[in-house]
């Protein structure tokens, strides 16, 4: 790693295609803060991306990165992670991506734990397929596909996270960007599964979820008495349905990350001409 | 009496009949004699019907046969369910204090030997060893030196202990002398033992033995009969290697995971079976589509859907051939035998890092389920070549970056490989996305870069068509006019085949196909020939399709979906009405 990596070294030349005011700009500029300032560079960082306008962000970014297919990037950013600890993971997506067709992945990682950040971008609507309804709708929200508003009670990722055995959860607001690239920071720093859930709002589908919204909403628990590492005080919070908090809400110091735990430390890309030295032992195990 | 004897126990489920059968197997391997073994097994862990058969040769065996010399029966149904194999000179081992055989009589001509296998496994030291009192009977039945268990059962029992260990030779030798002094038959079997030192190992071993000799670091899976045992081969030996096997929450997770690993530059792989598969097959494209080598292996069932899961059938070649959206380069390869599988697991994975393109690996319930013999100098590990193509590193990677300093990871070059770096390599760093792109990974809907992308993948088949031997294996007679043609796991019973057709004057070319695509064209083969018949186990024939597609020409067909392979002296049975004309029936069983 160098030390003279600005977060710009993040910056790929693609122009983004996002609508002007996207809420996505802003957690993008944290990210590549975030990493630049925790002291990786692009040629050690990993980025997954998933599927939808919140997945673009692959693209625009400059690091080793894959944008792959819907709801599935965690589990490459697992792959990615065991087959060379050495790497700065940083998992990226929607609400749709994540918590939608992804649920399933998402509560395998957390409750895994493997040593990387996972950023969602939550703006509560789909965006990418032009303004259906998502997991983090509100009830009763009007969208093209709810035109009488949704039926279905929305996720709560957060305790979701928590059930799951989550060591690391977090909610920043992609606008309030020296708090959003701090906790970001932190969930780099932390040795386990680093969870942000991130509001991002959507100027273009969501008239609900805006920014003055959570400007006006939002509590930071910076400036409570909250305790991070108090899991009851954690669950009080998560749990509380009428709050918009950003902050770290809970943050387990003991955690120990998945491949560490299952004695990972080097890169697996190196290996022998041919097969190991001692591989006939392999076959007279079948004598 | 030749000395091919088929030898069987059978029971129920639970009642540690694999573990049994093991044991014999593993006897008679260590002895010097090759050794076949097959499973019958039903969907459940305890109760319901199951067997473990043995054939065994001091010749090579390739196959199952139509015929049970020994069975040891714990319960009634297995006579049953084995009455069309058992023959007059069989001999029935069975336990007629146990309640539910005590009216039991072998039927027809056949030998019923009556042994109190519990009252004798009680004398040994349990009940526990009740099998084992059986397996001495056996020996004795077939004149096999019973001193060729014992080591068997030290490799079994070594963990838990001498006392162990004697209480089952003890319990072997009981049943041994039951036999002998209450029966003192004479069935004319000698077993004979040899100097030969042979490994025994199935399948999914094979594959794992292959992918760690191959390098292979990383291995991600989701339970699921009958590719399971690749994942239990390697979790633990992988470790030692500086690998790791991750069980994932689902297939979707696994391949993700196993593509993921890819990435980052590991030799990695995934296997399943057929409905793993269907999961699998949105990210197959975009493994494609990236560029990124990964092996995946289907270790085929019966289907659709969830099917007949403990039962044979090669029904995927049309998924493994054209599964997924859009067109995606690719190549099959299908394993023609348990060894084939250790050395197709390793060209599986130079095919993939050399052409970036992934791999399907296609074996099947017969071939993992199934334990043979071999010579270890058949798993030759100073033979095995790692070759892991265009890999760049940072002294390399000039050559690739273009005016603007950017690596350009799909380069469309001449033959349609693209350079590749691992995260870490400085300069490296790129995009890689399923959506199209340009030669720096950037999404793209520009009509020219569109073509030139898609061309440039499906040149490295190309490429791969012209550098690589695609020849099918071949036997028989090379000047036969009658060419049977069958791909995967059935190469064994035809080979036997071939000898029993020989015995009743039938000549036949016969071509096992290993690489499904790309693959040879057999299309001259087959116009030259008299007559084409196509073996496979499946009702519609998908390999004939696909050779008739290639040929123009029409073939006949040999198809078997009842969930049980093809045995040898079955197979030539058809093969033969089938060159005098005769509509094949399919046989229900
Ligand atoms: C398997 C599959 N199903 C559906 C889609 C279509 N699709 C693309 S983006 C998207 C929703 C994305 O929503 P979200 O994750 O909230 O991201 P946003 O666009 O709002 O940032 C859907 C359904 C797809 N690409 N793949
Ligand atoms: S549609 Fe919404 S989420 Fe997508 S780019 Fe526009 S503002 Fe952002």
């Amino acid at each position: 790693m160098s030390s003279d990596i600005r977060f710009t070294d993040f910056k790929s030349d693609a122009q983004p295609t996002w609508c002007p005011g996207c809420g996505d700009f802003g957690t993008m500029n944290g990210m590549m803060k975030a990493l630049a300032n925790t002291g990786n560079d692009p040629d050690n960082t990993f980025v997954v991306a998933g599927i939808g306008c919140s997945g673009k962000i692959g693209t625009y970014m400059h690091s080793y990165a894959l944008h792959g297919v819907h709801g599935r990037a965690l589990p490459v950013g697992t792959g990615v992670k065991m087959a060379n600890p050495n790497l700065e993971v940083m998992v990226a997506g929607g609400d749709g991506d994540g918590y939608s067709i992804g649920a399933g992945h998402f509560v395998h990682a957390v409750r895994r734990n493997v040593d990387m950040t996972y950023i969602v971008m939550d703006n509560r609507i789909y965006g990418l397929t032009k303004g259906q309804f998502s997991p983090t709708s509100r009830e009763d929200f009007e969208t093209s596909t709810s035109p009488e508003g949704t039926k279905q009670q929305p996720v709560n990722p957060l305790a979701l996270a928590l059930s799951a055995g989550g060591t690391f959860i977090a909610q920043s607001f992609s606008s309030d960007s020296q708090r959003h690239t701090e906790i970001v920071q932190q969930a780099i720093e932390h040795d386990g599964f680093g969870f942000v859930n991130v509001y991002s709002p959507c100027v273009t589908f969501n008239d609900v979820d805006t920014y003055d919204y959570f400007r006006d909403t939002i509590v930071d628990l910076d400036e409570t008495d909250h305790d991070p590492t108090d899991y009851d005080d954690a669950k009080e919070k998560i749990l509380d349905a009428d709050k918009e908090y950003q902050g770290v809400i809970y943050q387990d110091e003991s955690s120990v990350g998945f491949e560490e735990r299952e004695g990972l430390s080097e890169s697996m890309a190196d290996i022998p001409d041919g097969a190991p030295e001692d591989a006939m032992d392999l076959v007279r195990e079948f004598y | 009496m030749p000395d091919d004897l088929n030898w069987a126990i059978g029971g129920e489920a639970g009642d540690g009949i694999d573990s049994t059968g093991k044991i014999f197997a593993q006897a008679l391997s260590r002895a010097g004699r090759h050794v076949f073994t097959s499973k019958d097994f039903a969907s459940r862990i305890r109760g319901g019907y199951t067997a473990y058969k043995v054939r065994t040769s001091v010749d090579r065996v390739e196959s199952v046969v139509d015929r049970l010399d020994i069975l040891i029966a714990l319960t009634e149904r297995t006579v049953e369910e084995n009455m069309d194999e058992l023959h007059d000179d069989s001999v029935i081992i069975y336990d007629g204090e146990r309640t539910m055989m005590k009216d039991f009589e072998a039927p027809g001509e056949m030998t019923g030997l009556d042994v109190p296998l519990k009252r004798l496994a009680e004398e040994a030291g349990g009940a526990i060893v009740r099998n084992i009192v059986a397996l001495g009977a056996a020996c004795e039945v077939a004149d096999f030196p019973i001193e060729n268990l014992d080591e068997s059962l030290e490799k079994r029992f070594g963990d838990k202990g001498s006392a162990i260990v004697d209480t089952n030779k003890q319990a072997a030798r009981l049943g041994q002398d039951y036999v002998a002094d209450e029966y003192g038959l004479d069935t004319g079997y000698e077993l004979e033992t040899t100097d030969s030192d042979y490994v025994l190992l199935n399948g999914d071993e094979a594959i794992g033995m292959g992918a760690i000799a191959a390098g292979c670091r990383f291995y991600s899976g989701y339970p699921i009969t009958p590719a399971t045992d690749v994942m239990e081969y390697l979790t633990g030996r992988i470790d030692q290697y500086g690998g790791k096997v991750v069980q994932a929450e689902d297939e979707l997770s696994a391949i993700n995971m196993a593509l993921g690993a890819a990435r980052a530059g590991a030799r990695s792989m995934t296997a399943t079976s057929g409905p793993g598969i269907d999961l699998m097959t949105e990210t197959f494209g975009l493994i494609a589509q990236t560029e990124t080598p990964l092996v995946i292996c289907d270790v085929m069932r019966s289907g659709p859907s969830t099917g007949m899961p403990t039962k044979q059938e090669q029904g995927d070649l049309n998924m493994t051939l054209y599964g997924g959206h859009g067109e995606i380069p690719r190549f099959v390869v299908a394993p023609t035998t348990v060894a084939e599988c250790f050395h197709k697991t390793i060209e599986a994975f130079n095919l993939a890092e050399k052409y970036q393109t992934p791999v399907y690996l296609v074996s099947d319930l017969a071939m993992a389920v199934t334990e043979q013999t071999y010579e270890p100098e058949q798993f030759d590990m100073d033979a095995v070549e790692i070759e892991r193509g265009r890999v760049v590193d940072e002294d390399g990677i000039e050559e690739w970056t273009n005016e603007k300093g950017q690596f350009t990871p799909h380069a469309a070059t001449d033959d349609g490989v693209s350079p590749r770096t691992f995260p870490g390599v400085e300069g490296g760093a790129h995009m890689t996305t399923g959506l199209e792109h340009d030669g720096l990974g950037r999404r793209t809907e520009d009509e020219q870069v569109r073509v030139e992308q898609v061309d440039k993948r499906n040149r490295k088949v190309e490429t791969a068509r012209e550098r690589e031997d695609w020849s099918p294996r071949e036997f028989g007679d090379p000047d036969s006019d009658n060419l049977v043609i069958s791909w995967g796991s059935n190469e064994g019973a035809m080979l036997e085949a071939l000898d029993f057709l020989e015995e009743e004057g039938v000549d036949v070319r016969f071509l096992s196909c290993p690489y499904i695509f790309p693959r040879e064209n057999l299309a001259e083969d087959i116009r030259e020939a008299d007559e084409v018949i196509v073996v496979e186990c499946n009702a519609t024939g998908q390999w004939a399709d696909v050779l008739e597609h290639d040929a123009l020409e029409r073939v006949k067909r040999i198809n078997k979906y009842t969930g049980v392979r093809f045995k040898a002296d079955e197979l030539a049975e058809r093969v033969k009405e089938e060159l005098a004309g005769e509509p094949a029936e399919v046989e229900a069983e």
